[in-house]
């Protein structure tokens, strides 16, 4: 992983320091607030409903033992034990006092972490597939550029007040693991005639108005993509609206102009910016991928792997849910599950992030991950280690096998933390994942995505959801929406709202409703729940959410 | 006919703690609600605004914020104002672990 050099380094204590100050001033109240704001909010210190919340950048997810131990130290000292990981794959603490942040940061930045630039209009920290350098299919590891494009955004001087905030994602292999498509810039490496390349898409984004990003180029050489990207947000920044809030994001910048325009004024910025890149970065990109060399893989038989599948029925079960495969032979991708049944989506407390620093250390060549589905990856353990590794888990209530299933919700924080949030998802998640576990259904009813969010910016992903889920305030009460058939792979889909809302107390039993229409209506035990969609269309979910309007319309 | 005021307590964040106060009718931040000053008059709550808005070295982004009076002082009119005199829901934290 990347190891901060001198450079790296004096920036960020300089930034520290300088933040350091500006509390001090705010405090003394040589600051007004809407002075302090701007500063704070860059240094990604918010404000919630009940307490002032720190958001620290995990950069596309990736982080050593050293750090976690960092992160658990942080939540033990400054918060009250625990930490969030949410879909942007940062973790967030709810609950630092101000007089406090400084001193956080400075912890921070000893092991080379910070805050900078996850809140603001702002180019924010870059996401990557959380099974980069692990995965079986990918054409490259990602990392590497993900970390360049975090180099090159961080205080970048153009790009301090973008009409909105900007958000990147990276990937490297086809099966789009991290929701390109749902970002204003989506890049996936790929290989043309033998030669590495990039995709570039743009302007997709959730939120109120969702769009599916659009290809801007289908093969950008390699050395173009710091002056495209350059370009495309260059050409965002004098384009984007600063009228409205809500028409800012550079998704409705493409739509407004229509994609062809744009790209005709982003190639014409990037033949002004292409001769002032002269390679530096190139140069520097080859530094950064040393740092991404992949572990030394050892080659050792997996009988101990083979006896715990025959002799251990939990054991199987978690294998069977919980791991992916690894690119290289004998070794095994390990989801470590926060969805633990009734549980806070994404939290982790600090002694289950020590346990996942020792595991990290003792089993996974010292290398975790934070996935976009608030989970967090091991993506090299070698397949005999893994009998252990599930036993340490199971011991630090880590051992939940759900990955990919009804039970594995991406929550937001939801009215509970969130000072924009129109209602709570928390419990919603809490809710679902409790009634399946009782029902017994999960492992029946397979491969599902539920995505929660509190309000209509879709902090949750509610519409790449399977099933979506979006908590509304309607007249002073909380109202779920539920939109069925969406889809964050690469075959991007956004869901379509399937009727009128459900209450707080009547949410769970709609999602209920509507699984076991689907347990009804699928093909085989092989059809999953969005292939059982795609081929029905949502008549049948409508009529067993809503059978007196069904009722209506027959008679 | 102008619509009829609804009450309204003054609240806002403290600066350094960042949990929720409440400003009491002999100037006091409290955190407690039952302490909040129900405000009944529209100009007078207005002008408590004002007050509030000049205590930048106490507070973060004081509003006026429906209630109802109650047996025991101000009560929520929304479940928002709820959960702020709460705390989470899905842990015992804020201000339900403080009471």
């Amino acid at each position: 992983m990347y190891r901060y050099n001198d450079f790296d380094a004096a920036f960020l204590a300089t930034r520290n320091a300088q933040f350091r100050q500006q509390v001090a001033r705010r405090i003394d109240g040589s600051l007004t607030e809407d002075e302090f704001k701007p500063l704070r909010l860059m240094n990604g210190l918010y404000l919630q409903l009940h307490a002032y919340m720190l958001r620290v950048a995990i950069p596309y997810g990736t982080l050593g033992s050293t750090q976690m131990r960092q992160l658990a130290h942080v939540a033990d000292k400054w918060d009250k034990g625990y930490g969030h990981f949410t879909t942007r794959q940062n973790i967030q603490y709810n609950w630092p006092k101000l007089p406090d942040i400084p001193d956080i940061l400075d912890a921070l930045a000893e092991v080379q972490l910070h805050a900078i630039q996850t809140s603001g209009n702002t180019i924010r920290n870059v996401t990557a597939d959380h099974f980069a350098g692990a995965a079986a299919d990918e054409v490259g590891d990602p990392r590497p550029v993900a970390e360049l494009l975090r180099q090159w955004s961080t205080d970048h001087p153009e790009f301090q007040f973008l009409p909105r905030k900007f958000k990147f994602a990276v990937t490297g292999a086809e099966h789009d693991r991290a929701v390109i498509r749902a970002h204003d810039i989506g890049v996936q490496l790929v290989e043309k005639d033998g030669k590495r390349g990039y995709r570039v898409l743009v302007g997709g984004g959730l939120g109120r108005t969702p769009v599916i990003g659009k290809v801007i180029r289908d093969f950008l050489p390699e050395e173009d993509l710091l002056p495209y990207s350059e370009a495309i947000v260059s050409t965002y920044n004098v384009l984007g609206r600063r009228d409205n809030k809500y028409k800012a994001r550079i998704k409705i910048t493409v739509n407004e102009n229509g994609l062809d325009t744009f790209r005709e004024l982003t190639e014409a910025r990037f033949a002004e910016l292409k001769p002032l890149f002269t390679g530096v970065d190139q140069e520097m990109l080859d530094g950064i991928r040393a740092h991404f060399a992949p572990p030394a893989f050892r080659n050792a038989p997996t009988m101990e792997y083979d006896a715990a599948r025959e002799a251990d029925p939990v054991f199987r079960a978690w294998a069977d849910t919980n791991l992916s495969d690894h690119k290289a032979p004998g070794y095994a991708i390990v989801s470590i599950s926060l969805k633990k049944h009734g549980q806070t989506p994404g939290d982790a407390t600090s002694e289950q992030m020590r346990v996942i620093a020792d595991l990290a250390e003792q089993y996974g060549h010292d290398d975790i991950r934070i996935s976009h589905e608030q989970n967090v990856i091991l993506p090299h353990v070698h397949k005999s280690d893994l009998p252990a590794l599930h036993a340490a888990l199971k011991a630090a209530d880590l051992a939940t096998a759900n990955i990919g299933l009804v039970s594995d919700i991406i929550a937001c924080p939801g009215m509970d933390y969130c000072a924009l949030a129109t209602a709570r998802s928390i419990p919603v998640a809490q809710q679902i994942a409790t009634r399946f576990d009782e029902l017994k259904l999960e492992h029946d009813i397979g491969p599902l995505k539920i995505k929660i969010s509190g309000c209509i910016n879709a902090c949750g992903h509610h519409h790449v959801g399977h099933i979506g889920i979006l908590g509304l305030d309607r007249a002073g009460v909380e109202n779920y929406q539920i939109t069925l058939g969406g889809d964050g792979s690469e075959e991007a889909t956004i869901g379509q709202r399937v009727g009128p809302g459900f209450a707080y107390d009547e949410i769970t039993g709609a999602i209920e409703t509507i699984l076991t229409t689907y347990l009804d209506l699928r093909e085989s035990e092989d059809e999953t729940f969005l292939e059982a969609y795609r081929r029905t269309g949502p008549g049948p979910f409508k009529a067993a959410l809503y059978p007196e309007k069904e009722k209506a319309n027959a008679a | 006919m102008p619509r009829p005021f609804t009450p309204k307590v003054v609240t806002a964040n403290a600066l350094l703690e960042g949990d929720v106060v409440y400003l009491t009718a002999d100037d006091r931040w409290t955190r407690d609600l039952s302490e909040a000053e129900l405000l009944t008059d529209e100009a007078h709550a207005e002008l408590r605004l004002i007050d509030a808005n000049a205590r930048q070295h106490e507070v973060v982004g004081p509003y006026l914020a429906d209630m109802a009076p109650g047996e025991a002082g101000p009560e929520p009119t929304h479940f928002r104002e709820d959960f702020r005199r709460t705390g989470p829901s899905n842990y015992f934290h804020g201000k339900q672990a403080e009471a």
